[in-house]
């Protein structure tokens, strides 16, 4: 029973140090894909690396997390609410590792009237994750604060939605000279990238829901 | 017999303890946030003290509202109480046992036609409705000042979880004390009147007749809830209102505090020191309190999560208990009296058989007067020292309980040898089984390659026999083209030719059956050549082939057929071998070569 104070100070510090994680792995999947757009092959490779080691950790994290859960029974009556937004959270991170990968393994064609599309489509699906990081860090604290990054979070998975279907009807209706197995080959990625801020809304969604549980 | 009359006391302490924990601890419990053996660990020592060291103050009151003055009248009021709150907590209805003593007192009072004193039952009866709402305003206060410090504090989610597991078990603690202080006079104070006059002196302290009684009252209420109060904790915790963890905190801190507040002495006299009017000792009804907090909140919240009909059954509960107690109270007295001839009061009742009804002088203040000086020490008490025989008592229960751990050890060890025995016993009968299976398996290979070997060495037979077919018919070939060769040119017939058209044909196959039969060979005797090779080293290829056809048991006269040499040579060729083979006159040469 003493041991409880010293795990629920670990488990708020391997938290942190979890999203913290998924912080970092944003910021490579950005300038990965950035990267990539603009020929950079080497540091898109060490964007790659970077992501899959974040992932690795964040693997390791989440495991240690659940483990102290179930052991000391931290939170009875949320438990499964709070890990099941940690797999959340850790889907993004997986996500994006993903993401790069398939740039790695496949390397498309992308088009040079296009990549600026794409990188504002990365932009603003890292938007999306970057802002429901902060609501996951303060829901932990001061849940009622967790809305208002909430709802950013909510915007920038729509403007996201918006972009991707903007790049794939300009990839059939204005590149004739594409073949349609490159146009098909553009339209997954478009989808890809739109998937991470899938992901960030889903954990936003279960923020929400969470915080109106947890005021119950 | 003082020992077996207070049986329905402690009967009745039972299931206050089974019901009334888990108001203290229930939502705590429901919601997994402590477990039910720590919870009910705490509450039965902190009930115990709360009722030996501040048990005295709501016994008062209860005796006010009537002094049962008999021993029997006592059992049988404790009694009925007691079932009345058995049967409505097997309904898992939270019922109060306040109500249901102050129920089968009023029976009492109806049963021996003493009057009630109705001062002390508005003194009670108002604590009904102020408990509850004296709880739901410290629900309230606590609530907010809970949500302050909180918001304030911005604790991490999971640290908070740790801080509220200590919080629930340091209330639940409290909440303990207050019950067994409040709810001890509706267990065994319809017994202080009869309490024995007696002092234990423990060497350290002291305990009177009352104070044992507290004691026992303790005791049973903690063996109630070891023994039966999960059950209500799982259905209370949850029923009312879904609670979580921080408001259980403050529903269970605000029902100690009434429960503490009505019976606490030195809270009373500080409000009298001040200048406030006293506080009135009375045994609050636990549920009530708890109700009440809860309710608090749920108002505070805006009122959308409490269940109307639950709170509907536990009014209901509050009604029908006292109702219930105190008609079971007076048809058991009538009973106990009439059919046991059971003194259940010292005055007599106008129930009571044969008997005539008397005006009896006696006043109810008069006889509550024990019960208001209960906590001096009669005159005519008996000091019994019980320092020596309690330290006696004490270090060979703890010798039998040693003895007990060694014997429960002894008997662990010896299971677990037993165990031990029966797995070795199970390991082994898993291993036969298995090399069994094992056997059998080689055994089927076995039977399976003999069967293989012995078609082979048919096979082997049939080519062979097939070669000195051939080996015939070549020579009856030879036979016939020196016939033809004596015949003259002009005699010689086409039929002639045919005839050895076919013989010749029938040769064509023998090379492919030779080699055949060499493919047997080696195939059939593929470990047979490694094991001559390794007993008898340097053997030609020839003299290894004949061992090989000797092996097939073929005589001499077939060997030299297959191998297209004369018989003779064949019986050489042994010779030689047997030489070779260092075999002596007497031993059989295939029948060595065969073991091989």
């Amino acid at each position: 029973m003493i041991n409880i104070f010293k795990t629920s100070k670990s488990v708020a510090l391997s938290m942190d140090s979890f999203f913290d994680k998924i912080d970092l792995s944003t910021l490579n999947f950005k300038k990965g894909v950035q990267n990539y757009l603009d020929g950079n092959s080497v540091e898109f490779i060490q964007n790659l690396n970077a992501i899959t080691n974040l992932e690795s950790e964040a693997d390791t994290i989440q495991r240690k997390i659940e483990n102290d859960f179930y052991l000391h029974s931290l939170m009875p009556n949320f438990a499964s609410d709070i890990l099941n937004l940690i797999e959340n959270v850790d889907d993004i991170i997986d996500g994006e590792k993903d993401v790069l990968s398939q740039f790695d393994v496949e390397t498309p064609h992308i088009p040079e009237a296009i990549k600026k599309d794409f990188a504002e489509l990365v932009s603003f699906s890292a938007k999306s994750v970057e802002n429901v990081i902060p609501a996951a860090r303060i829901f932990f604290t001061e849940p009622d604060k967790a809305k208002d990054n909430i709802q950013k979070v909510l915007f920038y998975h729509r403007e996201t939605d918006t972009l991707s279907t903007n790049i794939k009807r300009k990839i059939f209706q204005d590149f004739d000279d594409l073949k349609l197995s490159e146009k098909l080959h553009l339209r997954y990625f478009a989808l890809h990238i739109e998937q991470v801020s899938n992901e960030a809304k889903n954990v936003a969604q279960q923020l929400s829901s969470l915080v109106i549980k947890i005021k119950m | 017999m003082f020992l077996f009359f207070i049986s329905s006391g402690l009967f009745l302490g039972w299931t206050l303890g089974a019901n009334d924990a888990s108001n203290v601890f229930g939502s705590a419990v429901g919601s997994k946030m402590i477990r039910f053996k720590q919870a009910a660990i705490i509450a039965s020592i902190f009930v115990v003290l709360g009722a030996v060291l501040q048990g005295a103050g709501g016994s008062h009151t209860l005796g006010k509202l009537g002094s049962v003055d008999a021993l029997g009248g006592a059992f049988t009021v404790a009694l009925a109480a007691g079932l009345s709150v058995f049967w409505m907590t097997k309904l898992k209805l939270p019922v109060s046992t306040s109500q249901a003593i102050v129920g089968a007192i009023i029976g009492w009072n109806f049963f021996s036609d003493n009057p009630t004193d109705i001062n002390a039952l508005i003194k009670i009866v108002t604590t009904w409705i102020s408990g509850p709402i004296l709880g739901g305003i410290f629900a309230v206060l606590l609530f907010l000042l809970l949500q302050f410090i909180l918001k304030r504090s911005k604790t991490h989610l999971i640290k908070l979880d740790a801080y509220i597991k200590y919080a629930l078990l340091i209330v639940g603690a409290f909440g303990s004390f207050s019950l067994g202080a409040n709810n001890i006079a509706n267990v065994v104070g319809v017994f202080i009147p009869s309490a024995p006059n007696i002092v234990l002196d423990f060497g350290f302290f002291t305990l009177d007749g009352v104070q044992l009684l507290f004691l026992g009252g303790g005791i049973a209420i903690a063996v109630g809830i070891i023994t039966y109060s999960k059950k209500v904790m799982m259905t209370v915790g949850n029923s009312l209102m879904k609670l979580n963890a921080e408001t259980a905190i403050i529903v269970v801190l605000a029902h100690s505090m009434v429960l503490f507040v009505f019976s606490s002495q030195s809270l009373s006299n500080l409000f009298v020191n001040i200048g406030l009017p006293p506080i009135p000792m009375v045994p609050v009804s636990s549920s009530q309190a708890i109700v009440g907090a809860i309710i608090g909140i749920g108002i505070l919240k805006g009122g959308r999560n409490i269940q109307v009909k639950v709170i509907g059954k536990i009014a209901m509960g509050w009604l029908v208990t006292p109702i219930i107690a105190g008609l079971i109270a007076f048809f058991a007295l009538f009973f106990m009296s009439n059919v046991f001839n059971l003194k259940v009061s010292e005055s007599p009742s106008k129930f009571i058989k044969g008997d005539v009804i008397v005006d009896h002088n006696v006043t109810t203040d008069e006889r509550t007067k024990i019960i208001e000086n209960f906590d001096e020490e009669p005159k005519d008490t008996v000091t019994v020292d019980i320092y020596k025989p309690a330290v006696i008592i004490i270090v060979t229960l703890l010798i039998l309980l040693i003895l007990y751990q060694l014997f429960i050890i002894s008997k662990l060890k010896e299971k677990g040898k037993i165990e031990e025995f029966q797995d070795s016993v199970d390991r082994y009968n898993a291993q036969q089984i298995l090399l069994e299976n094992e056997l059998k398996t080689t055994i089927n290979r076995n039977k399976k390659l003999e069967n293989e070997i012995s078609f082979k060495e048919k096979e082997q037979k049939k080519v062979a026999l097939s070669i000195i077919r051939k080996k015939e018919i070549l020579s009856k070939l030879k036979a016939e083209i020196e016939k033809l060769k004596l015949k003259p040119e002009e005699t010689l017939k086409h039929s002639d030719l045919n005839t050895l058209k076919v013989l010749i044909l029938d040769n064509l196959n023998l090379e492919n059956e030779r080699k055949s039969l060499d493919t047997y060979i080696s195939d059939l005797n593929d470990k047979f050549f490694i094991n001559l090779e390794k007993i008898y080293p340097g053997l030609s290829s020839n003299e290894k082939k004949l061992c090989s056809l000797l092996r097939l048991k073929l005589t001499s006269k077939e060997i030299a057929s297959i191998l297209n040499i004369d018989p003779k040579s064949v019986e050489v060729n042994r010779y030689r071998l047997r030489k070779k083979m260092g075999i002596k006159k007497n031993d059989n040469l295939t029948k060595i070569i065969r073991k091989l």
